[in-house]
């Protein structure tokens, strides 16, 4: 009883840690290819328009509202210290420094990430990938590290739209709705926000992109068992790289603050 | 490999039997090609999941010749096939191309070695984001310089060669499965391999579309005498379309001869196959 209890654990413990190691390699192999020429400047370009441009309506979105609803919940509780004046700098930091990276990081997993899982999984089934293998075309290099180069591209850029659309949106809540000085939300805002506050939300927002990259890349590229397989491919793929950016957040911010 | 066998092959290849003419596409028969072999698999034996799915296996394709795999499904064809191109990687034994193990060959060396190959997928595995004229120019476009005006006239040339040249617009999704077996037999010989391997390349298309795919092999093989390696459940018609066979049974080679050969074969497992008989070793209920 005990021992096969042993045999069990040994035998998941073996099967994770070769998971992670094949995880690993993955990503080593795929950083090694995304930095040696050629660079497939089509192909690169190509993924930043899917996963950068075409997420911009989704950010657009999700930022204002998370600008508006900030700039609400802060109001009422920085009056209740007399504090409305800071409002501007609450939402700013707030956005800038952790929800913009998140926020923005989670949205384009459930957009992009899923849809690059998926694609990159049907390819597996399809066996499209094997076809690339058989032409002597290296798959790591021409499916997976242009959208890893796409990702790492389009991240930073997202997460400065959502920054600056999330202030907008509070500033609208804030200044026209609830009666805060503009100026104030404003200077506030202008004094609190250092250069070191926006670049790490920067390497948050680079380091999300690699770890998104790379947890729905791999998924799809070791996709197995038809459809079923790609729909727990995707359904994995947004569920680890999610709690991998909150993870992962966690320790930057404790390594950044 | 078999060499009275082959003495009377070379006579009658993909052959009709009646006198040595290709009766399914109306060509006169390569009689050239050699016995040496292209391709050797010497004591392969490869297990996934625990089941061991090779089983020392030792096979010699010989060059510019068609040779065809047959056996039950599941017997370890199509991992033959992976194995030969290097899909896959042996637990044991080696892969030689021209005496070269191509397992120990770096990446950029598998690579190199793939290029002497064209593939057929049982489903075609054609980029469906593609159109047809897209998939055939892939390869040309990502492994060579040639200009944009040459991979046409040369994409358009093996597109009339399989009779598509009117779909080169379509998407393999509005394609049928005769089209994308065609796009895909278009797409293997368009960078000129020397070895072509297909899987299963008539698999569930109807009498008619099968028997245009497998003249259309033909008539590629009797243009360019590739060395073609297929597998195949057509049996007995397969028997008229290649010069050996390869029998394949749970990870093992079985027997290895010419149409001829296997059709008269007394291995009882061999005898079942060909008869297709529900008696005999294998019991399928």
């Amino acid at each position: 009883m005990i021992l096969s209890i042993a045999e069990a654990l040994g035998s998941r413990a073996t099967r994770a840690t070769r998971s992670v190691g094949k995880m690993g390699l993955f990503l080593g192999a795929s950083l090694a290819r995304a930095a040696v020429p050629p660079y497939r400047g089509r192909n690169i370009l190509k993924q930043v328009h899917f996963i950068g441009v075409k997420s911009v309506f989704v950010i657009v979105l999700t930022a204002a509202f998370t600008g508006m609803v900030l700039a609400l919940q802060g109001f009422y509780t920085l009056r209740k210290f007399g504090s409305e004046g800071l409002l501007g700098s609450a939402v700013a930091l707030s956005l800038i420094r952790e929800l913009g990276p998140v926020l923005s990081a989670l949205m384009v997993t459930g957009r992009a990430g899923s849809a690059l899982t998926a694609e990159i999984g049907i390819m597996r089934i399809g066996e499209q990938i094997d076809s690339l293998e058989t032409m002597g075309i290296d798959p790591i290099r021409f499916l997976v590290a242009p959208r890893l180069v796409g990702f790492l591209l389009s991240m930073p850029l997202l997460t400065a739209i959502f920054d600056v659309v999330g202030i907008y949106g509070g500033y609208l809540v804030g200044v026209k709705l609830l009666g805060v000085n503009a100026g104030v939300y404003l200077g506030q805002m202008e004094a609190s926000v250092e250069l070191g506050d926006v670049t790490n939300g920067i390497w948050k927002s680079l380091a999300f992109a690699l770890l998104i990259a790379w947890v729905c890349t791999f998924k799809g590229y070791f996709t197995r068992h038809g459809a079923e397989g790609v729909s727990q491919a995707t359904t994995s793929a947004v569920v680890v790289s999610s709690v991998l950016v909150l993870v992962c957040d966690y320790f930057l911010t404790s390594v950044l603050l | 490999m078999h060499d009275g066998a082959h003495e009377k092959n070379v006579s009658n290849p993909v052959s009709d039997g009646k006198g040595g003419i290709c009766a399914p596409c109306s060509l006169e028969p390569y009689t050239g090609g050699s016995r040496e072999p292209i391709l050797r698999l010497v004591d392969v034996e490869k297990t996934l999941d625990g089941r061991k799915v090779l089983d020392g296996v030792t096979l010699e394709i010989p060059r510019s010749q068609i040779t065809a795999i047959i056996g039950l499904s599941g017997a370890g064809k199509s991992l033959l096939l992976k194995h030969m191109i290097g899909l896959m990687k042996p637990d044991r034994g080696q892969v030689l191309l021209d005496g070269v193990d191509i397992n120990r060959l770096s990446r950029k060396g598998l690579y190199e070695a793939r290029n002497r190959f064209g593939m057929l997928f049982q489903t075609g595995a054609l980029f469906d984001s593609l159109t047809v004229f897209e998939n055939v120019a892939f390869p040309l476009r990502e492994k060579t310089e040639m200009a944009e005006e040459e991979i046409r006239e040369n994409v358009r040339r093996i597109l009339r060669h399989v009779g598509l040249e009117k779909a080169e617009e379509k998407f393999p999704d509005e394609l049928s499965g005769g089209m994308v077996r065609r796009v895909a037999l278009a797409r293997a010989v368009v960078m000129d391999p020397e070895i072509l391997l297909f899987d299963e390349p008539t698999t569930g298309l109807d009498p008619i579309i099968r028997n245009s795919i497998l003249n259309l092999i033909c008539r590629t093989y009797h243009q360019d005498h590739f060395t073609m390696v297929m597998i195949s459940h057509d049996l007995p018609d397969i028997f008229h379309w290649c010069h050996h066979v390869v029998v394949v049974h749970s990870g093992k080679v079985v027997e290895v001869g010419t149409p001829a050969e296997i059709q008269n074969s007394i291995n009882p497992f061999v005898r079942q196959l060909v008869d297709g008989d529900i008696a005999g070793p294998v019991q399928m209920m």
